[in-house]
C-alpha cells in the first residue's frame, strides 16, 4: 500500500475517533455545569479546552467563558482546529483522496455525515439541542467503526485505521483522565462530598464506564479505581491497556523495512501497562504518570508515522 | 441530416427497429423512473466531473442518457480496420519523426512544422522504446456527415479521456434494462482494463520479468480524476500523485508503508510539461523530478510516451492520410474531413470569406473550447473571432460545418433527436486492439453540434451488435 493510502486511512480513523471523543467530553461537561456551583463551574467549562489545549484560542475569540459560546467553539468552530465539525471534515476530506481504497461503505457513511453535519443550525445545537447533537456524532462515529469493522479487507488499510482509532482514543482517555487534575483537586485524597461523586460519575460516563465501574467495584467510586479501570483494565474497551493491547496487534499485522522503533516502543508501553500496578501509580503521582503516557503514545504516534506513512 | 435510428419518418433502421419498437411500448412514466434511476446510481457510485473555471468548483454529473447508439457488426469492422491503420501510421510517424526522419526528408510533411512543433520533445530524438510504441493509448473522434459516412475528426495521442463512462454506461444500461440486452446481441466492452494492463505490461523496459505498473494522476481535484481512480482499481494497480513517486539510483520508486517498491510502467494522465520540473516546467506539482532521465535511460516505462502531441495537434491532422499512404503503402480506411489551414494565405483568404459556415479550432484546441462554429454564432462573435484569426492565423484551421448525424434523445421535452460523435480507444501493445464500441458523445441543445462534456454534451451506451 502506498504511504500516502496508509497516511489518510490512519487519520481519518483517527479524526472520526477524536470527533466522538468531543462530543463524549462536550456531553458530559454540559451536564456536570448544569449542577455545578459559580465557583466550580468556570473550572468546569475549561476542562475541554484543557484537554485539546485551545484555552487560548478560545479566549482570542471570546471574552466569557459560558457554556453556549463554548459549545459553540468546541463543536461547530470552523477556525477551531479541535472542533469537531473540523474533525468531521479532516475524516472526510482523508476519506475522499482513498475512496477507491476504502469500501464504498465506509466512504459513504463519513461523506453523509459531513453532508448532515453541514446541515445542522449552529444556534439551537450549541444550546438546547446540544445533547441530541453529541448523541448523533457518537452514533455516526459508532456506524463508521462498525462499517469499517463490517466491510474491509483484512489487510494493511484495516490496521492503519485500527492503529489511527486506538491511538486517537488512548489519548483521549488519559487526557479525560488527567483533566480530575485540573479541574478539581489538587490532591486526590481530597475525596468525597458530593460534588465529587458528580465529578467522578461524570468522567466514568464519558467515557462509557459508570455501568461497568459499579459492576466491577460495587463500591462508591474512589479515584484510584477510577484509575485502574481506565488505565490497567484490559476488559474495558476505552482503557489505556486496552488500547495499547489494540495496537502492538495491528502492528504486528504490518511490516515495513525501517518499524523497529515503532514496534519496540508499542510493545513496551503495552508491556508496561499488563504488569502495571496502580497503588505505585498512584505512588509516583497520577498526573506525572499521565504527562508522561502522553508523551509516550506521541512518540509512538510520530515513529508509526515515520516508519510507515511518510513524514506529515 | 443523417438519423441512426430513423431512415425516414417513423421507419427505423432495421438494426433499431427493435429498439424502436421497445422504446413505443415503454410507458412515459417507466422511462422517466429508470432515468431518476440512472441519475441517483451515478451520484451514489460518484461518476462525477469536475468542470474547469466553475465558481464552486463543484463536481456535475455528465448526462446519461438511455436510448443507446447502435452500430452494425459491417460498419464497426470497416471503423476498427481504419482506426488500426491510423494508429499504426501514427506510431510509424512519431518513431520516423523521432529516428530517421524519413517523411520530413521525402518533403511529404515541411520539417520546419514538425521540428518547430511546441509538443515536439528534442529529448525523444534516438530513444528506442519497447515495441516502437508511443501511443499505448488513443482515443479518434469519428462523426458522421449528412450522407451517412464516416470521418475522423479529430485524434487524440496524449492523455484521451472517456473510457470511464463508456464501461459505466454499459454497466448502467444493464443494470436498468436488462431486457434489451435479451433483443440484442451487444458484444462486451467490459474486457477493456484487462486489455489496458496487458498493453502497458508490454511496454514495460526491456528484461522487467513482472513489471509494475501505476496510474499516475494530478489528483482529485483533476477534472478526469474519477476515471484515473476508476481504471486503477479496475486494473487492480496502484494510483499514484507525483509525491509518492522517487528517483533513487536511475530507477524510479514508490514510497510504500512497506518500504519502497520499484515501479515499471507509468500510465500517466499528466501532460508532458508537468512530468518532470527538472526537465521541463520547472513551477509543476504535479511531476517526479529526475523522471526524464530514468525515461531516457531505459529504466522505466511511461504511456503515452513523450512528445506524441505533435501528431495529435488540428494542424497535423490533415497530413494524416499521406502518413498512411508513406508508412503502410495502403489507402486510408478512414476520411479525414477537408481542413484549412489557415497559417497558409490561400486557405486563410478562403475561410475569412466563408466564416458563417465555417468551424473554426485552435490547433492546440481541446474540449470544445475556443472554437467558432459559423451556423451557430452570431454577427458579432463572427467579428470578434475573425479579429483573433488575423492576429494569429497559423494558430487555427477551419473546416465545414458538417451536419453530424443525430439519435433519438431524451430531453426536457421528450424524445428529440440530437447531434452526436464517437470516440473508439485504440490500445498499442504488442499490436494494436479495440474494444467493440466506444464512447457516444451527444449534444443536448438543440441543434448543438458540440457534444463535449465540459460544455454541457451527455453521454450514450453504444452497441456494436454482433
Amino acid at each position: 500500500m502506498l504511504s500516502r493510502v496508509g497516511d489518510r486511512v490512519f487519520w481519518m480513523s483517527r479524526f472520526m475517533e477524536r470527533a466522538e471523543n468531543m462530543a463524549r467530553i462536550l456531553g458530559v461537561m454540559s451536564n456536570v455545569v448544569l449542577c455545578s456551583t459559580p465557583e466550580t463551574q468556570e473550572q468546569n467549562l475549561l476542562a475541554p479546552l484543557t484537554i485539546t489545549g485551545s484555552t487560548k484560542n478560545y479566549y482570542a475569540l471570546h471574552e466569557q467563558l459560558s457554556l453556549p459560546a463554548l459549545t459553540d467553539f468546541m463543536a461547530f468552530d470552523a477556525d477551531n482546529e479541535s472542533s469537531i465539525y473540523t474533525c468531521i471534515k479532516a475524516a472526510r476530506d482523508n476519506a475522499h483522496e482513498v475512496r477507491w481504497q476504502i469500501t464504498s461503505e465506509m466512504w459513504e457513511t463519513l461523506n453523509a455525515t459531513w453532508l448532515e453535519m453541514r446541515s445542522f443550525r449552529r444556534e439551537s445545537s450549541a444550546g438546547p439541542d446540544a445533547t441530541r447533537f453529541f448523541d448523533w456524532v457518537k452514533e455516526r462515529s459508532h456506524l463508521f467503526r462498525g462499517v469499517t469493522y463490517g466491510t474491509i479487507m483484512r489487510g494493511e488499510a484495516f490496521h492503519f485505521s485500527r492503529l489511527g482509532t486506538f491511538l486517537e482514543r488512548a489519548d483521549a482517555t488519559a487526557r479525560i483522565l488527567d483533566v480530575k487534575y485540573h479541574i478539581l483537586l489538587p490532591r486526590v485524597e481530597d475525596v468525597g462530598g458530593a460534588l465529587d461523586y458528580y465529578q467522578w460519575a461524570a468522567l466514568l460516563k464519558s467515557v462509557s464506564s459508570f455501568e461497568t465501574y459499579r459492576t466491577i467495584y460495587r463500591d462508591q467510586i474512589y479515584p484510584i479505581n477510577v484509575a485502574e479501570l481506565l488505565i490497567l483494565d484490559r476488559r474495558m474497551p476505552r482503557s489505556l491497556a486496552a488500547c495499547l493491547e489494540q495496537i502492538d496487534q495491528a502492528l504486528a499485522r504490518v511490516d515495513g523495512q525501517n518499524d523497529h522503533a515503532a514496534k519496540r516502543l508499542s510493545a513496551e508501553l503495552q508491556a508496561r501497562l499488563v504488569h502495571g500496578d496502580i497503588e505505585e501509580i498512584f505512588r509516583g503521582g497520577l498526573h506525572e504518570y499521565l504527562t508522561e503516557f502522553l508523551e509516550d503514545i506521541h512518540e509512538l504516534g510520530q515513529r508509526i508515522q515515520r516508519a510507515y506513512l511518510g513524514a506529515l | 441530416m443523417y438519423d441512426e435510428m430513423y431512415q425516414a419518418k417513423s421507419e427505423a433502421r432495421s438494426h433499431y427497429s427493435a429498439l424502436a419498437r421497445w422504446l413505443e411500448s415503454m410507458p412515459p412514466n417507466v422511462v422517466e423512473e429508470k432515468r431518476r434511476e440512472a441519475d441517483l446510481l451515478f451520484h451514489r457510485v460518484g461518476i462525477t466531473f469536475a468542470v474547469y473555471g466553475d465558481e464552486q468548483g463543484a463536481e456535475r454529473l455528465i448526462p446519461f442518457d438511455t436510448i443507446p447508439r447502435i452500430i452494425p457488426q459491417s460498419e464497426w469492422t470497416l471503423l476498427e480496420n481504419g482506426l488500426r491503420q491510423r494508429v499504426t501510421a501514427l506510431n510509424r510517424f512519431l518513431h520516423d519523426i523521432y529516428h530517421g526522419q524519413d517523411i520530413l526528408r521525402a518533403g511529404v510533411i515541411a520539417a520546419e512544422h514538425v521540428l518547430t512543433h511546441e509538443a515536439f520533445q528534442v529529448s525523444m530524438i534516438g530513444l528506442d522504446l519497447p515495441n516502437d510504441v508511443y501511443c499505448h493509448v488513443t482515443g479518434i473522434d469519428i462523426v458522421r456527415d449528412g450522407d451517412g459516412e464516416y470521418y475522423v475528426l479529430e485524434d487524440n495521442l496524449r492523455t484521451p479521456s472517456g473510457v470511464s463512462y463508456m464501461l459505466e454506461n454499459r454497466r448502467m444500461m444493464m443494470r436498468l434494462f436488462p431486457e434489451l440486452f435479451q433483443l440484442y446481441n451487444v458484444r462486451p466492452v467490459e474486457h477493456y482494463p484487462q486489455l489496458l494492463l496487458e498493453a502497458l505490461r508490454a511496454s514495460a523496459p526491456r528484461g522487467v520479468r513482472d513489471p509494475i505498473v501505476v496510474v499516475l494522476t494530478p489528483g482529485q481535484y483533476n477534472s478526469a480524476y474519477f476515471e484515473h481512480a476508476f481504471l486503477a482499481q479496475q486494473m487492480g494497480v496502484e494510483l499514484v500523485e507525483a509525491v509518492d513517486l522517487f528517483v533513487k539510483d536511475a530507477q524510479i520508486y514508490m514510497h510504500a508503508t512497506s518500504g519502497h517498491q520499484r515501479v515499471d510502467v507509468i500510465y500517466r494522465r499528466i501532460d508532458d510539461p508537468y512530468l518532470d520540473p527538472l526537465a521541463f516546467r520547472p513551477d509543476s506539482m504535479l511531476g517526479v523530478p529526475g523522471l526524464l532521465a530514468v525515461y531516457r535511460a531505459g529504466n522505466v516505462a511511461i504511456a503515452n510516451a513523450l512528445g506524441t502531441g505533435v501528431a495529435d495537434d488540428k494542424s497535423t491532422y490533415p497530413y494524416v492520410p499521406e502518413m498512411i499512404r508513406f508508412y503502410l503503402g495502403e489507402e486510408p480506411i478512414l476520411r479525414n474531413v477537408p481542413t484549412w489551414q489557415l497559417r497558409k494565405p490561400e486557405d486563410l483568404r478562403y475561410a475569412l470569406d466563408h466564416l458563417p459556415e465555417l468551424v473554426v479550432k485552435e490547433v492546440q484546441g481541446s474540449g470544445g473550447y475556443g472554437m467558432l462554429v459559423g451556423p451557430a454564432a452570431t454577427r458579432a462573435e463572427i467579428e470578434a473571432f475573425r479579429e483573433r484569426i488575423r492576429n494569429n492565423p497559423a494558430n487555427y484551421i477551419a473546416q465545414p460545418t458538417l451536419a453530424l448525424s443525430t439519435c433519438p434523445t431524451f430531453v426536457e421535452k421528450g424524445i428529440a433527436p440530437r447531434h452526436l460523435d464517437l470516440r473508439p480507444f485504440v490500445l498499442c501493445g504488442r499490436e494494436c486492439k479495440l474494444v467493440p464500441g466506444g464512447l457516444t458523445r451527444v449534444a443536448l441543445t438543440e441543434g448543438s453540434l458540440v457534444v463535449n462534456s465540459s460544455q454541457g454534451g451527455g453521454t450514450k451506451d453504444t452497441w456494436v451488435i454482433a
